[in-house]
């Protein structure tokens, strides 16, 4: 007969136990009250009903909001790939001092509160902020990023890409700095040996940053709610409005679902396809 | 003819001196190893003929042209690291073929290339495997082979095997040598194993803090170190102080601790003190009374060899004696120590007794 191994179970119980009763029962309530319809005279009812749902298929408002969430995240992903991977790279080629000082400046937002500093990008954004009076200085009119997708990126990409420095930078550290020698004395440029060499073995740290990036973008609450307001609502910020300000819970719930399934499914799969592509690669 | 010419090579990193006033010349399709402790400035040297490191002062000379400020991606060297620097996103046959890739070879040529470089090695058969699912012996195969297909002037080896185990370390010493010589590449070796550098090289460069000690063929380094730190450092050695109480014409007599030693033949002229060098297989032990007494303090069985500790008037030495077949002596024998005329070294505080004088 065979035995059962009792102990990584017992081990491992006090965790299980702690985020089914902190996170998952939170969840599985939130999807079930999204299975509810409400009505906004008598309230939450009692009935089971996938008309939640339907509501948000069939209205084009949805839709605009959940595509605006899905460019907002691919978009900062993108630049934080821009930014943040050269970022780590520079950083990584750095000596000490200076190394320890830039990598503590690249984490530093990390240290304050996102809301202190998404107010302090709403202050520079703002209608009399220093950007417009500088920009107005320039003869270009008073320039406001407040309220557009503009001003939302660039305060979002500004928090987030130390997430992605921080994984491409452990990347870096992985590899053999010698490949790259290599590459030279077999007759590649500098910039050969940084596009067929460097690149492709700080890949998985990209990518790893990438979904900590968009899945954090497309969460955000604090930055799109300050710098977007009302007039560029995201899922996150609609969520929050239908219950706060609408009291209609269950599309709220209903929405949440959505925008964790979303997340879900396209999390993983792009871990799905970093796998298989470098199951061979990296450990 | 000089074919790669190293010229007063200098490197400094800050106030420290890594490599100091290196020069040597070395002939077309000549194995010359660096050999020194670590830390000594071999593989900054090395990196600099590869145009890794830049040079502080002195010059690089290949073929007849000042290669000192070429980049290194002009230079066309072939050099395996001593971490063998695969990359790890490409199987063998990809990394072997970069090189070639480097040069504008189109694609089928450079597969064939690449296939026929790893036959060499040995390896035609893993050509689809990645570094990381190779032993440490294939994935230097692999780097040798990456090093060898872009057919470069001089291949530089970093230690290239000190990173496997001693058997097949011995195996391969013997390949890479056979290797060298069937293409008959110039290749300069970077080790810290004494034995490595003599099994292998022509030429053997001992290098002791940035500088070089000694440039010379295995059998005339081993005999006939040029100071202390040679013949220390190459080989085993019994180094023993002495006082000289005698110097004339027809030979020398110097005594330790007491004893005196007659040295036939070598007139020590006014030294007085020196320190006598004996190999420990140049030793003879036998029952026959001659030489000094000793008395074998520890009998280390070694295979082909015997290794004893043995106490002497002239104090504690290390003895190898091959193995006959026969049991050797055990610990507390008593026995004598005697050797050949001509088997000691003598130092004196300049060097080398014989070539100072
Ligand atoms: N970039 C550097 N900055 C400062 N000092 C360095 C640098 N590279 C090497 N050194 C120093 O130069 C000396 C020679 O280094 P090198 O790597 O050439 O030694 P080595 O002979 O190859 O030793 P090993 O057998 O341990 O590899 C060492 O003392 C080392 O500390
Ligand atoms: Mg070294």
């Amino acid at each position: 007969m065979k035995r059962i191994n009792a102990t990584p179970y017992l081990l491992t119980a006090p965790g299980v136990l702690f985020f089914s009763a902190l996170l998952g029962a939170p969840m599985v309530m939130t999807l079930l009250l999204s299975l509810h319809s409400y009505d906004y005279t008598l309230g939450i009812q009692d009935d089971w009903t996938l008309a939640n749902y339907l509501d948000v298929f069939t209205d084009s408002y949805f839709y605009v909001i959940f595509g605006r969430t899905l460019g907002l995240s691919l978009l900062v992903t993108v630049l934080c790939i821009l930014i943040g991977a050269p970022e780590a790279y520079i950083l990584s080629r750095m000596r000490n001092p200076w190394r320890s000082i830039f990598l503590l400046v690249v984490l530093g937002p990390l240290l304050v509160s996102v809301v202190v500093r998404t107010l302090g990008w709403a202050i520079l954004f703002g209608g009399n902020g220093l950007l417009a009076k500088t920009t107005a200085a320039l003869g270009l009119g008073e320039v406001s990023l407040m309220y557009t997708m503009t001003g939302m990126t660039v305060a979002l990409v500004h928090v987030l890409v130390p997430f992605m420095v921080i994984p491409v930078w452990a990347s870096l550290q992985k590899m053999d700095p010698q490949s790259e020698d290599a590459a030279l004395t077999l007759g590649a440029s500098p910039f050969t040996v940084i596009r067929r060499i460097t690149l492709p073995q700080i890949t998985p740290g990209i990518l790893s940053g990438s979904i900590i990036c968009f899945a954090l973008t497309a969460a955000a609450f604090a930055t799109p709610s300050i710098i977007g307001g009302r007039r560029m609502k995201v899922v996150a910020t609609m969520i929050y409005d239908e219950y706060k300000n609408t009291l209609n819970w269950p599309m709220g719930a209903t929405l949440a679902a959505l925008l964790l399934f979303a997340n879900i499914v396209i999390i993983t799969s792009a871990n799905r396809l970093v796998e298989r592509r470098f199951a061979k690669v990296f450990e | 003819m000089t074919f790669l010419r190293l010229e007063d090579l200098t490197k400094r990193f800050g106030e420290f001196t890594a490599v100091e006033n290196v020069d040597l010349s070395i002939e077309r399709g000549e194995f010359v190893s660096l050999l020194g402790p670590s830390g000594c400035g071999k593989t900054t040297t090395l990196q600099m003929i590869a145009g890794l490191q830049e040079p502080t002062a002195g010059r690089i000379v290949l073929g007849g042209t000042d290669i000192t400020r070429l980049p290194p991606n002009k230079r066309g060297l072939g050099i395996v690291f001593q971490s063998y620097a695969l990359f790890p996103h490409m199987d063998a046959t990809g990394n072997v073929a970069f090189g070639l890739e480097m040069k504008g070879i189109g694609r089928s040529e450079r597969q064939e290339r690449a296939r026929a470089a790893l036959k060499l090695v040995k390896l035609d058969h893993l050509a689809d495997r990645f570094p990381k699912e190779m032993s440490g012996g294939q994935r230097q195969r692999v780097a040798l082979a990456r090093a060898l297909v872009i057919e470069p002037p001089v291949l530089l080896l970093d230690e290239p095997l000190s990173n496997l185990d001693a058997k097949l370390r011995e195996e391969m010493r013997i390949e890479l040598r056979l290797l060298q010589q069937e293409i008959g590449v110039t290749t300069i070796l970077v080790t810290h194993d004494q034995e490595e550098a003599l099994s292998m090289s022509d030429r053997v460069v001992v290098m002791e803090d940035g500088r070089i000690a000694q440039i010379a063929a295995p059998l005339e380094l081993y005999e006939r170190p040029r100071d202390l730190f040679v013949s220390d450092f190459v080989g085993k050695t019994n180094l023993l102080e002495a006082r000289v109480l005698s110097a004339g014409e027809r030979g020398s007599v110097v005594g330790i601790e007491g004893h005196q030693i007659d040295l036939p033949g070598t007139d020590l002229g006014k030294l007085d003190k020196v320190t006598l060098s004996l190999r420990p297989e140049k030793l003879v032990m036998s029952d026959a009374a001659d030489g000094v007494e000793a008395k074998v303090l520890a009998a280390i069985f070694l295979g082909a060899n015997w290794l004893y500790r043995v106490q002497t008037p002239i104090g504690e030495l290390f003895v190898t004696q091959p193995n006959s077949g026969r049991p050797g002596f055990s610990n507390g024998d008593k026995t004598w120590l005697s050797w050949p005329d001509g088997a000691v070294n003598i130092f004196s505080a300049e060097g080398r007794f014989d070539e100072t004088h």
